[in-house]
């Protein structure tokens, strides 16, 4: 426990003490919320454009925060020989991953919380309905993305293709799962891909509890489908992450 | 009592053998030197012993433990500095020491290990402005932070200029004196021969001489006469070169003939080195003609 404590300390000094990773983990996602709720303004089901792009963003941030942020930062943390080095020290490689997500875990609900004020202060959104079931939420969507997160690291190749093979995924996937705006207007071929995106799930999740006030418990599907999705990322980890830079 | 010891060990990649069955011990509090060139094996040979690989054959103990089976307990008591690895860039040089020390449970005091390193002046700037040898003076400093019984040096003065080389080395001196067990791979034979205790020469996966850098010079070198006869160079190794260069000498003065370019040539450590890392054996004696 003082060893977890203590490289969640590091964790989070190196997440933040790193300038250029941390503005576009952290602030990107409330940045894009601010620009697209200048120009969307009405309605859509009954509910402001506000508070349906908050939810979408929120979606996007866990997304980019837990896959894209986390892949890109242990991609280059392998191949800079960091992990190796890790390795060669007393600290169990669990205690690290778990630090690793629960730092990732920190930074999303710490953005999370300025997407809301935002939204709050600046474009009259509603706060969530359902806190209480908002938290599992949250807690589901982590760990579907941190899983892949770990996934798509397993397969990178070198940091400077990282940041463009993470984002080449998660920007067409928010865009294709609602990110943006909805998505009833889309050809129906986009919505059929839609259909087997894991942040789609986790932003109708995210609708219900959110704006409807609904359960988090009465979404067995979506649940299933994040889980699925992080599990496979964590398949494909579990036979192909390496601590050591690879070599050719 | 042995820190490291090491029997008949094995490692292949694939159809490429790294390892052909090597063996050599390193004692308690002695500085050890794997000297080779660049692809001998030394890596593969310390990230064996550090835990990284797993061997294919031989018996491996490291502190009395199987390093495969060492865990944490292991690590502990083992410091590694890595051929490559860089450091967390945006950190100060003493937050990485406090990063490091916070994995053991019996750490040195960080400040008392970056004036060891010789880094204090430099504690709280950040590791992107540290020039190379700076850098590795912080490889070093995180290798003894947990206050290991042994470290393992991957070519830690690869690179630096010779004023570097020169502080790193009092440096692992300094470590000696502290009672640490040091086990270092070198391609530079002046380094071995400056640190170590005792030298492993390493080729192609296998030792061809091993012992103190004296004994490596002091069987090897004979002396050379070379001079030119009939339009060819002549070259005669000898053991006595005295009694061989009087004969020569009076023979040709008796028949009224110069020696052409006369040399007597003792080889530096650097050729005999260079005979064990080509040829695997020590240079064959010319039989005088």
């Amino acid at each position: 426990m003082r060893l977890f404590r203590h490289e969640l300390r590091n964790q989070q000094r190196l997440f933040w003490r790193n300038r250029e990773s941390a503005v576009f983990v952290f602030v990107f996602p409330p940045m894009l919320y601010l620009l697209l709720g200048a120009v969307y303004t009405g309605t859509s089901e009954g509910f402001k454009l506000a508070d349906v792009l908050l939810v979408g963003l929120i979606g996007y941030g866990c997304a980019n925060t837990a896959f894209a942020g986390l892949a890109i930062t242990l991609v280059i943390r392998r191949e800079s020989g960091v992990l190796k080095r890790i390795r060669a020290t007393p600290l169990p490689t669990t205690t690290y991953l778990a630090a690793v997500l629960c730092s990732t875990l920190v930074v999303f609900v710490l953005q999370m919380l300025v997407t809301i004020a935002l939204g709050l202060t600046l474009y009259g959104a509603r706060g969530p309905e359902n806190w209480l079931g908002l938290i599992p939420s949250v807690l589901v969507g982590v760990a579907c993305f941190a899983g892949m997160g770990f996934g798509i690291t397993s397969l990178i190749r070198s940091s400077e293709g990282a940041s463009a093979v993470v984002n080449l995924i998660v920007l067409p996937m928010a865009f294709l799962s609602g990110s943006f705006g909805p998505t009833r207007h889309y050809p129906q071929v986009l919505q059929w891909i839609a259909d087997v995106l894991p942040l789609t799930y986790l932003i109708d999740l995210m609708d219900d509890v959110y704006l409807r006030g609904g359960s988090f418990t009465g979404h067995p599907k979506e649940i299933s489908i994040l889980v699925a999705w992080g599990l496979a990322g964590v398949l494909v980890a579990w036979r192909r992450f390496g601590w050591e830079p690879r070599e050719r | 009592m042995t820190a490291l010891e090491v029997r008949d060990l094995r490692k292949s990649y694939g159809d490429l053998e790294a390892l052909g069955g090597i063996s050599f011990s390193v004692a308690q509090g002695e500085v050890f030197g794997l000297l080779g060139p660049n692809g001998a094996g030394k890596t593969t040979t310390v990230e064996i012993l550090e835990g990284y690989r797993t061997r294919d054959g031989g018996d491996v103990t490291v502190l009395g433990v199987d390093p495969e089976q060492g865990g944490t307990a292991l690590r502990e008591r083992i410091g590694v500095v890595l051929q490559a690895s860089e450091m967390p860039a945006a950190l100060t040089v003493r937050e990485v020491h406090q990063m490091f020390a916070g994995y053991y449970s019996h750490p040195r005091d960080i400040d008392e290990v970056i004036e060891l390193v010789g880094l204090a002046e430099k504690s709280g700037a950040r590791v992107k402005t540290l020039s190379g040898g700076q850098k590795r003076r912080l490889d070093l400093g995180v290798a003894l932070v947990g206050d290991p019984e042994l470290l393992f040096l991957d070519e830690p003065t690869t690179g630096f200029d010779p004023a570097a080389r020169r502080t790193a080395w009092e440096l692992v001196r300094a470590l000696r004196e502290l009672g640490k067990t040091i086990l270092l791979t070198t391609h530079y034979l002046d380094e071995a021969q400056q640190l170590a205790d005792r030298v492993a020469v390493i080729r192609d996966g296998r030792i061809v001489k091993q012992g103190s850098p004296a004994e490596l010079i002091g069987n090897a070198p004979r002396v050379e006469i070379r001079y030119r006869e009939a339009g060819r160079d002549v070259v005669i190794e000898t053991d006595e070169p005295t009694r061989l260069l009087a004969e020569l000498a009076g023979a040709a003065a008796a028949e009224g003939r110069e020696l052409d370019s006369l040399e007597v040539v003792r080889p530096s450590l650097e050729d005999v080195y260079l005979n064990l890392i080509d040829n695997g054996s020590p240079p064959e004696a010319a039989t005088p003609s």
